[in-house]
């Protein structure tokens, strides 16, 4: 008996932990007139899926709004790489002025939340006149401290003298930062992707103040936008959005748990 | 080759111009005046900002209200996931799929959850209060009555941080080694318990002071339960819906460039030690 307890510890809060999303399943599928059933069973009398996703294309533009995700999540992530991974080789394998200095600031700058810079870019924003568009959203999210401090220790760790032995070959200091030292550490590049993926995708903060337009918002602002709008009680396609924007982070987490789970515990300071 | 090294840096370093250090210095100009945006003048009032922000009630009451929630979150998300992490750290064929119930909150929206939790725990169609009705007591308004507004939303950031926090736990027990547990066994910790309280709690001292202070930051930055459940009404602003609403929706930049400055100070005491730590060895 003393054996199966912490199964079943842990199976109670296994349950608690997921009802959340077996409900947002089960009311996503079941007709309106159930909604006074509040029997866990999982087959609906009236399987109303199709009607529930439906009504969710009618009120709200959620297609428009995954796109807008992955336009954001892929413009962060494409930048993010694109000026972290020199300056972290830098970091690592190069002299330089001023680097002292330079790794101070992304180490400080790691303590610095988001959203304590929310104010002064949104008004640099509105001075530009730059306000509801993909670029405010992606912006503040284009140099990414963490993912220098990451790569530097990671690169550091690759051997100095295939770096000489490169040279030697004629290699470019481009082509080694690229095609050799990254290469080495792909794990880490994954792992940060899915990271930096996972934080843009869920993120509310920054597209609240810089998006005022429907045609704009990333998923949880549209979620937010239906659910301010759906105070009436249709909770199945309330369920249904939901389950929309939830979806891709969960399905990619269960294809990939491994790389997942380091992707995002790697980091701890979000 | 110097040159090379300042190219290769340049890109981030400018970003890191524009995206951190030109907008510190521009929130700590704000935090010294009345402007407001959109205004055409503006005036220098020094520290009255931060004298404001101490006798108004609404700032006080979020900071409160944020205090609240991170004493509820802080306990219950470390010690809940450090009880799951022991158990499931116990558990061989079974410990895959441990690991995915508690962690798929984690990766899951927070407002869409939220708008779910939400519909859980409606007084009379959500199967919370359904059970609870069921096991004789009376339903519980969790979001109609205004003193249980923070403890329910606790109660999301909790369900959300858990897993995080046991991912952390595990790779920490992964760490200890076996024969030091042994060891304490054969020296006559016979209980489980004595075993875990010469052996495993001390070794996981650097892992447990990581979890709590990665949990204290991420609850002082509570936003999305506020914004789907309640949009502050009701007295259920924390800190960073207040300044959301001070220097978005009502425009007073310069009072919430203060408030910004108070938040900022608070999350930096947690993190700078952290920060000091990491910079010898990332920690996962």
């Amino acid at each position: 008996m003393a054996r199966y307890l912490p199964h079943v510890v842990l199976a109670l809060g296994a349950f608690l932990m997921l009802l959340p999303f077996y409900w947002m399943g089960l009311t996503a599928i079941r007709s309106p007139s159930e909604i006074f059933d509040i029997s866990l069973w999982p087959v609906p009398d009236q399987f109303s899926a199709a009607r529930n996703f439906g009504k969710v294309g009618e009120r709200v533009p959620m297609g428009r709004f995954m796109l807008n995700g992955v336009i954001v999540c892929a413009g962060i992530l494409i930048v993010q790489i694109l000026t972290a991974v020199p300056a972290a080789y830098a970091l690592a394998k190069l002299k330089f002025p001023g680097r002292g200095v330079f790794f101070a600031l992304v180490v400080g700058a790691l303590c610095v939340p988001m959203q304590a810079l929310a104010l002064p870019l949104f008004v640099g924003l509105a001075q530009l006149k730059l306000l509801n568009t993909y670029f405010a959203l992606m912006v503040p999210f284009f140099l990414s401290v963490f993912a220098i401090f990451l790569f530097r220790q990671s690169f550091r760790s690759y051997p100095d003298e295939i770096i000489e032995a490169a040279r030697l070959d004629g290699f470019s200091e481009f082509e080694i930062c690229w095609r050799l030292v990254l290469r080495g550490s792909l794990p880490s590049l994954a792992a940060f992707s899915i990271f930096s993926v996972v934080a843009h995708w869920n993120d509310l903060y920054w597209p609240l103040i810089v998006v005022r337009d429907t045609a704009l918002a990333p998923p949880p602002l549209g979620m937010l936008y239906f659910s301010d709008a759906e105070s009436g009680a249709d909770y199945g396609a309330l369920m249904a959005g939901a389950a929309l924007v939830t979806a891709p982070m969960v399905l990619c987490f269960l294809l990939a748990r491994r790389q997942f789970i380091a992707g995002i515990t790697m980091t701890g300071v979000k | 080759m110097m040159r090379r090294g300042l190219a290769f840096v340049a890109p981030a370093a400018l970003l890191m111009l524009a995206i951190y250090i030109v907008p510190v210095l521009v929130l700590a100009g704000f935090s010294v005046t009345d402007y407001r945006l959109g205004a055409l003048d503006w005036g220098f009032v020094g520290t009255g900002n931060f004298a404001r922000a101490f006798s108004d009630p609404v700032f006080l009451r979020a900071l409160a209200n944020t205090l609240i929630y991170a004493a509820i979150v802080i306990p219950a998300g470390v010690g809940l996931a450090l009880g799951v992490a022991l158990l499931v750290h116990g558990t061989k064929r079974t410990r895959g799929f441990w690991e995915v119930a508690y962690f798929l909150p984690v990766t899951a929206t927070l407002v869409a959850m939220a708008t779910v939790w939400q519909f859980l725990l409606h007084p009379s169609l959500g199967p919370v209060n359904a059970a609870i009705r069921w096991l004789g007591f009376e339903p519980v308004s969790f979001l109609a009555d205004p003193a249980l507004l923070i403890p329910t939303m606790a109660l999301m950031g909790v369900w959300q941080v858990l897993g995080f926090n046991m991912v952390l736990f595990l790779a920490g027990l992964t760490a200890i080694p076996k024969d030091l547990t042994e060891a304490a066994r054969l020296d006559g910790a016979k209980s489980p318990i004595d075993r875990f309280l010469t052996v495993t709690w001390p070794m996981l001292g650097p892992t447990t002071m990581f979890v709590v202070v990665t949990t204290s930051i991420s609850a002082f930055k509570v936003f999305e339960q506020v914004a789907v459940l309640t949009k502050g009404r009701q007295g259920s602003e924390t800190l960073l819906y207040a300044i959301y609403l001070e220097g978005f929706e009502y425009a007073e930049t310069g009072y919430a460039a203060a408030l910004t400055l108070i938040f900022l100070a608070l999350v930096l005491i947690l993190s700078v030690g952290q920060t000091f730590k990491l910079d010898r060895k990332v920690h996962y």
